[in-house]
């Protein structure tokens, strides 16, 4: 069992509250899944930058290491850090950005990256992980979130949601697959790499891999549903878009409200029941084999 | 008597489950900010009335034996989960597995209902009004459910003794499951069963009667002893 949350804010008046509104839900939801947590936000990104979402568990000085990326690649960098987790903004390109964090930071996990979105996660209860990195306080257009009870590899923050398999796509799952090692294999043979033994991983790096050749993220679903076997419920997040799937028995649940404001959506409903305007939401629950998805 | 009134925003579900089977028979309680909250009103075992106002959860009013629980809006998966007797009314959508091994009592869902409605049905009426999901009726062992608008694929799957009753179209039979011949003892059963329900669009003269085909059906353990 895991939990899933997710926002898409339309009015951009609530984007200062993505966080605060957010958290909540995440909280909410570790009765599904209270061994690890995490969350992507997606927020207006500067134009050219981009974010990298670091984890290191070895007192790594963020400041240090972003200093050393700035003389590595000439590009400015300013650093967040938050204890073992950093957000650091580079002035350069995502592959030549994680080039230089491979060469100088190798302790640090890279756990996501892109132009938008920013990614914690962590082994714990989803109410310390956001305490600890003041999840409720950051701002954004939408966030996918994911509450782990893991069932098939191991809990470490590597292997928590989301996956952020490609620059500003996240992807959180709740059930699990079984031919994600034949899937694997084969997106081995193309040179895909991998960071962990997740099946959850596999889809994320399928989908990356489709809209890398050209689908977009609604078409990305679809090839998951022909090649990948098993539960699941998922939910995707892009750059411009925010996308539901479950599988065609759909015994994982989900629940979608929306509102001219936003699209929430849930494992349960209890966790959108503290959402602005909910009473007036449409509540609906995602059809099996349907890909929902809304652009912005 | 006057109405007994809780608060989920202040109570534990657990509070509140001991707070209903401590009162006596005959009580009526409201439920306040039920905000989705899982598991309200479960394993009541007296004649009590409740109205939970708002949206339920998971397993509302499962195990019960006696109660008669409204949801004014829509209830998670699971309502009614091995209900015994007394009547559980839902006044907008329920989620998936509604019904699910229910022994006796009534099941109302004003909406529509998701997939697995009525699984394992073992005697209780599960009456819906809207739409049934897919694997409805799967392996329903005794009892009757009611759909008045559409069913979903792989209705009826592997059913025993449960008939199924239809008033729209059927997506797709499941394995074993069959359409019959609508006789006047089920026209009676339905017509029992709409005004039970309350529901005003079903003429119980064309409904689709859905049976087990009994070529799956393997269930007599005394046949040559082999279970």
């Amino acid at each position: 069992m895991c939990g899933i949350v997710g926002l898409h804010l339309k009015s951009p008046q609530l984007h200062t509250r993505l966080g605060e509104l957010i958290a909540p839900m995440l909280d909410c939801m570790s009765s599904r899944g209270p061994d690890s947590a995490g969350v992507a936000l997606f927020d207006e990104g500067l134009p050219g930058r981009v974010r990298l979402s670091l984890h290191a568990t070895d007192g790594t000085d963020w400041e240090v290491l972003g200093r050393a990326m700035a003389d590595d690649t000439g590009a400015s960098v300013s650093v967040e850090a938050l204890g073992d987790v950093a957000i650091l903004d580079v002035d350069t390109g995502p592959d030549r950005a994680a080039a230089s964090l491979r060469r100088l930071g190798p302790s640090a996990t890279l756990v996501g990256i892109g132009h938008n979105m920013e990614i914690f996660k962590d082994v714990g209860l989803s109410r310390e992980i956001i305490a600890r990195y003041g999840i409720d306080k950051r701002r954004g257009y939408q966030a996918v979130g994911h509450t782990r009870m893991a069932t098939e590899s191991a809990v470490t923050t590597e292997h928590s949601h989301p996956f952020a398999p490609a620059a500003d796509i996240a992807l959180v799952h709740n059930g699990s697959f079984s031919n994600p090692a034949t899937v694997r294999r084969r997106l081995e043979r193309e040179g895909i790499r991998f960071d962990t033994d997740n099946d959850s991983e596999v889809c994320a790096r399928y989908v990356a891999r489709q809209m890398e050749h050209g689908a977009d993220l609604g078409e990305a679903l679809r090839m998951v549903q022909k090649e990948l076997d098993g539960f699941f419920t998922l939910l995707v997040a892009t750059g411009s878009q925010f996308a539901v799937l479950r599988d065609s028995f759909a015994c994982k649940p989900a629940v979608i409200a929306e509102t001219d404001s936003y699209v929430a959506m849930s494992s349960e409903y209890h966790a959108l029941a503290g959402l602005p305007g909910i009473e007036d939401a449409n509540v609906f629950e995602p059809v099996p084999e349907e890909v929902y998805a809304w652009t912005r | 008597m006057d109405p007994v009134t809780f608060s989920c925003a202040e109570l534990s579900t657990r509070e509140l489950n001991s707070a209903l089977a401590g009162l006596p028979d005959g009580a009526n309680v409201r439920i306040l900010e039920p905000w989705g909250r899982h598991n309200i009103a479960v394993g009541l075992t007296t004649r009590i009335t409740i109205a939970i106002e708002g949206n339920a959860g998971y397993f509302t009013g499962g195990l019960g034996d006696g109660p008669d629980v409204t949801v004014g809006g829509f209830v998670g998966w699971s309502t009614g989960e091995n209900l015994m007797s007394g009547t559980i009314r839902v006044l907008g959508n329920a989620s998936e597995c509604t019904g699910a091994s229910a022994h006796g009592g009534t099941i109302v869902v004003h909406g529509d209902a998701s997939s697995r409605t009525a699984i394992s049905l073992k005697g209780a009426s599960v009456l819906v009004a809207g739409d049934v999901g897919h694997m409805s009726g799967f392996m329903a062992q005794a009892g009757v459910l009611l759909v008045g608008g559409n069913a979903g694929n792989g209705l009826g799957d592997s059913l025993y003794e449960t008939v199924i009753y239809v008033a729209g179209s059927i997506a797709s039979l499941g394995a074993d499951a069959r359409v019959e011949d609508l006789t006047d003892a089920d026209v009676k059963t339905v017509r029992e069963l709409v005004e039970l329900a309350g529901f005003d669009h079903i003429d119980p003269e064309n409904v689709t009667r859905v049976a087990s085909a009994r070529e799956l059906y393997n269930f007599n353990a005394l046949t040559e002893q082999r279970y």
